[in-house]
């Protein structure tokens, strides 16, 4: 039989002037750059150059979407469908890029008076399937940009959100925010004792002002960080127990064995005065000004 | 009422199972600390799931009675089931690495607290909490 996907790539090559243009149209009413996110240019060489190279890879690789010959085209591909996840389209916007080069393709071969119907449907399934494999490919591309994306943010925010901040000589506060799953635990853990090695410090405020929820698994994984600070020689004060927590806490029966406050300022008093500090009044102050406060050092 | 189902697979879906608990309780009116109660009673429920019964999924729900609303979710898993429910709802118990105060707590902290449990079939944790 005459027509085989040669035909398709003989085809591809010489009705180039008229599959492109029908192809950018159909992108562009799909809203391709309705967005501003790609130029027409840029749209144009896109569609361009996958058009020559889908055609390389028909003349050499046949139907055959895994074959060698369509390397360059999925490099191509996987390039676009990367640059469009970063970019911020949608799958659908992605995917359109190969499916809708499908009815230009298809109306070509249809026009082509060589080819029988039979042979005319023949080339159009086996191109379906080839696009279809293509498309996928697209896809998967961007759906893998996309979780690259997603792991490296998570990564951002596990390091962002726990900040060992030094309070006083000896004295750091670990505001922690969000959700205390154990992965973001471990970080919150070597991040404060690191910071207690380095500091020298002896005590650590842990604030929970910015945790919605403190279940059993958070109070276990709040307890075990407690512990190994202890076991570096600091101790450590729980702050921010808000009262609907304080009340499930109770309810949930889980015991805190640490000395816990409500505020970080109280914690912070607490740990001054453990420290042999303590916060004054100055004598002098214009009243109501609580900024002339004054720390005085008792002899140690 | 309507109810939403929520597939618990991963961690992050305990956190999205919180995060629906908290919207239902909004809508019910709970008041903070009853908020606060039910959302933690789901987290560990939640966690039961995943940790215990090898994932399942929630229904959750907001009910209406005797003129006051509330928020009803119903956990259920296809995991071992639990060979003595009494034995897993004290305190301390755990057949994990846990506190062993999930199943007590969310008892506690919830109005209404059905179990069902069979060696080999499953588990079926019920809570409600009224305002």
């Amino acid at each position: 039989m005459a027509a085989n996907v040669g035909t398709v790539a003989e085809l591809v090559g010489n009705n180039e002037q008229t599959i492109l243009p029908e192809w950018v149209g159909l992108q562009k009413k799909s809203g391709s750059l309705q967005t501003g996110r790609i130029t027409e240019g840029e749209l144009l060489s896109q569609s361009r150059d996958f058009l020559h190279l889908l055609r390389d890879g028909l003349a050499k690789g046949g139907n055959d979407a895994a074959n060698p010959a369509y390397g360059p085209a999925r490099q191509l591909l996987g390039d676009i469908s990367r640059s469009r996840a970063l970019q911020g389209f949608s799958p659908r916007e992605t995917a359109t890029f190969v499916f809708s080069l499908k009815q230009p393709l298809f109306n070509a071969l249809n026009r082509n008076t060589t080819l029988s119907p039979t042979q005319a449907a023949e080339l159009t399934w086996s191109t379906t399937l080839l696009l279809d494999e293509l498309g996928i490919y697209t896809l998967e591309v961007f759906q893998k940009s996309r979780e690259e994306v997603i792991v490296r943010q998570q990564r951002e925010i596990a390091e962002l959100s726990t900040p060992v901040v030094k309070l006083w000589d000896g004295i750091l506060a670990l505001p922690l925010i969000g959700t205390l799953d154990s992965q973001r635990t471990q970080v919150v853990m070597e991040n404060l004792l690191q910071t207690i090695v380095d500091t020298e410090a002896e005590i650590a405020i842990i604030d929970i002002t910015g945790v919605p929820t403190v279940d059993t698994l958070t109070a276990q994984h709040l307890l075990k960080t407690v512990a190994a600070a202890r076991l570096m020689g600091a101790d450590c004060i729980i702050s921010g127990i808000r009262p609907q927590i304080a009340q499930t806490m109770v309810h949930l029966g889980v015991e805190l064995n640490v000395v816990s406050k409500a505020t970080l300022a109280d914690a912070l008093a607490v740990a001054l005065e453990r420290t042999g500090r303590a916060v004054t009044r100055l004598k002098n102050s214009v009243s109501g000004s609580g900024a002339h406060a004054k720390l005085s050092e008792k002899g140690q | 009422m309507s109810s939403e189902r929520l597939d618990i697979r991963t961690s992050d879906d305990v956190v999205r199972v919180r995060q629906l608990t908290r919207t239902l309780a909004l809508k019910a009116g709970l008041s903070l600390v009853d908020q606060t109660k039910v959302i933690t009673a789901a987290s560990e429920l939640a966690r039961n799931t995943l940790d215990y019964g090898g994932g399942g999924f929630v229904l959750a729900e907001l009910i209406e009675g005797a003129g006051r609303h509330g928020v009803r979710l119903t956990f259920e898993d296809q995991g071992p089931g639990i060979q003595d429910v009494e034995v897993a709802m004290k305190d301390g118990f755990t057949s994990g690495k846990g506190m062993g105060l999930g199943l007590g707590g969310a008892r506690r902290l919830s109005n209404e607290f059905f179990i069902h449990s069979k060696p080999g079939e499953g588990t079926k944790v019920t809570i409600a909490r009224w305002k």
